[in-house]
């Protein structure tokens, strides 16, 4: 399958049949389905615990789903994940070139030798991260903006089908965002599915012309501009976050 | 005094002195990578918590055999300690407890039971053994069995290093990248409670953790480049295990408390003197311009 989809602009990336992910048996992502298009660019939004970050575990197989499925064109193999940067151990002993140098791990392996490609590949996706000359750096000493565009590089070595990037521009100043929307932009150019998990509501609908809007459940997913008009801004406020110790039994789920 | 009756003299005159020095030479070269690891995965506790879990199967080794033998302690252990590290990780996997907490328990209930199995026939001569350890009894039997552990464990860290490395550093990641981790952690686990199971016949069950974390928290002090912590902790293991051996020779001291302190005292000094040290927030050197 993913084969046929492979550097397709059309036909989905990925399917979601109804999939709830759960913490604890509470729903974080609640009935959820839906298809992306494999070459689009998708913004996801919604308020804090709509459950965007768990959806994007969920796609990568980080949480299992409590019900439903998720059909996946693309192999582990061609999915590249951000993660939020809370969750890396910058205090790590380890340089900014071998830190991009990871994401050579599906030609590498985890034994193989490192190429003399790899390496200049990684050199290459420093430059265009704009860290040049920074490969020796320990991570530790760098600033949240510039381990950020680290990361990017390493997702440039990477090759990726499908990216997954959640909230990369948290805590990062508006030139470094700038200049990676602008690798964003080249990813959906190169006909990669890029979905990002996004607060800022103008980015949004500046950069990415398609957007799930979640608050646990589907609000809307779709063109940008229909999904983000106010009804459904609104809609997905209202619902805010809840955690009810008294809640029954879903009625779908009994 | 010559020099040579200082720092040679012992060596030469005794074998056992030898086969101690050959020992501490295995103990470094393993055990200092390991802690260095151990500590990048902030489980430094978590060995010392392992290293009393090696105590029950020790304890049962020891009654099995009827004397001191090291091999069937060092197989007892290595059974306990791989016991209580697998079935930790698995009650943190499966349920909301969490690794340190899963540990805790199994490792008193671990060390509760090796006393009481040792407190049941021994001496408290051969409590003592167990504890504190006999590196100055190794015999060719038990020096065979460290060199065995140290090559097992050199070979294979050098085999899992880069999924080890992603492991500690960004777990989610590998997982990303279907890269096992957890296959991995336990591997790396294993190699712990078999270095473990090496520095317990030479420390005993209570510093058997000495090499590794002395070792590794100086090797911290001084880089920040993985590779040059990893022999800087093998470095300063080895030379801390020479000169305790050495001066617990000429002091008439207990040798593995001495090897320890003397680790420990390489530690000081790299608190005060290490370039994040203690003497450079006192003297700090000027800023530059970039």
């Amino acid at each position: 399958m993913s084969g046929a989809t492979r550097g397709a602009k059309s036909g989905p990336a990925l399917s979601l049949h109804d999939l709830t992910v759960a913490y604890d048996r509470h729903p974080a992502v609640h009935h959820l389905s839906g298809t992306l298009a494999a070459g689009s660019l998708t913004a996801i939004a919604g308020p804090n615990g709509a459950g965007k970050s768990t959806l994007l575990k969920a796609i990568v197989g980080e949480l299992r789903p409590a019900e439903g499925r998720i059909e996946h064109a693309f192999s582990p193999r061609e999915i590249g994940y951000l993660p939020q940067a809370a969750e890396i151990n910058r205090r790590f002993p380890i340089n900014v070139l071998d830190t991009v140098l990871l994401g050579d791990w599906h030609q590498s392996g985890a034994f193989g030798r490192m190429s003399a490609a790899a390496r200049t590949q990684a050199r290459e996706a420093l430059l265009a991260v704009g860290l040049e000359g920074f490969e020796k750096r320990p991570i530790g000493s760098l600033s949240a903006g510039q381990f950020q565009r680290v990361l990017f590089a390493r997702l440039l070595l990477q090759n990726a089908r499908l990216i997954l990037l959640d909230e990369p521009f948290t805590a990062i100043d508006a030139r470094t965002t700038h200049d990676l929307l602008e690798i964003v932009a080249r990813w959906h150019g190169e006909g990669r599915t890029v979905v990002a998990v996004l607060h800022d509501f103008d980015q949004v609908r500046t950069h990415f012309p398609q957007t799930l809007l979640i608050a646990r459940e589907l609000i809307g997913w779709g063109p940008t501009e229909e999904v983000m008009a106010p009804a459904n801004l609104l809609k997905a406020r209202a619902m805010a976050e809840r955690w009810d110790d008294t809640a029954g039994i879903c009625e779908t789920a009994a | 005094m010559t020099l040579y009756d200082l720092f040679l003299a012992p060596l030469a005159d005794y074998g056992f002195m030898r086969r101690a020095l050959v020992a501490c030479l295995c103990l470094s070269l393993g055990c200092g990578p390991i802690g260095v690891f151990l500590m990048m995965r902030r489980m430094s506790l978590m060995g010392d918590a392992l290293s009393h879990a090696v105590l029950p199967g020790a304890a049962i080794g020891y009654l099995v055999a009827g004397s001191l033998s090291l091999t069937a302690m060092g197989i007892g252990g290595l059974i306990a300690g791989l016991s209580v590290a697998l079935l930790a990780g698995a009650v943190s996997r499966a349920t909301s407890l969490a690794e340190d907490a899963s540990f805790a328990s199994f490792y008193l209930t671990s060390l509760a039971l090796g006393v009481l199995i040792v407190s049941l026939r021994g001496s408290n001569v051969d409590l003592l053994h167990v504890l504190f350890g006999t590196i100055l009894a190794i015999d060719s039997e038990a020096l065979t069995q460290i060199g065995v552990i140290t090559s097992v464990t050199l070979v294979a860290l050098s085999i899992i290093y880069r999924p080890l490395v992603a492991e500690c550093f960004d777990p989610g990641f590998l997982r990303a990248v279907g890269g096992r981790g957890p296959l991995y952690h336990i591997a790396f686990l294993v190699l712990v409670v078999l270095n473990l199971v090496a520095s317990f016949q030479a420390l005993g069950t209570l510093m058997a953790v000495g090499l590794m974390m002395l070792p590794a928290a100086i090797a911290q002090l001084w880089s920040r480049n993985l590779p040059t912590m990893l022999v800087i902790a093998s470095g300063t293991a080895l030379v801390s295990g020479y000169l305790g051996l050495i001066a617990s020779y000429h002091l008439e001291l207990a040798s593995g408390p001495t090897i320890i302190v003397t680790a420990a005292l390489f530690y000081g000094l790299s608190i005060f003197f290490a370039p994040s040290g203690l003497a450079r927030r006192y003297f700090p050197r000027p800023h530059l311009t970039g």
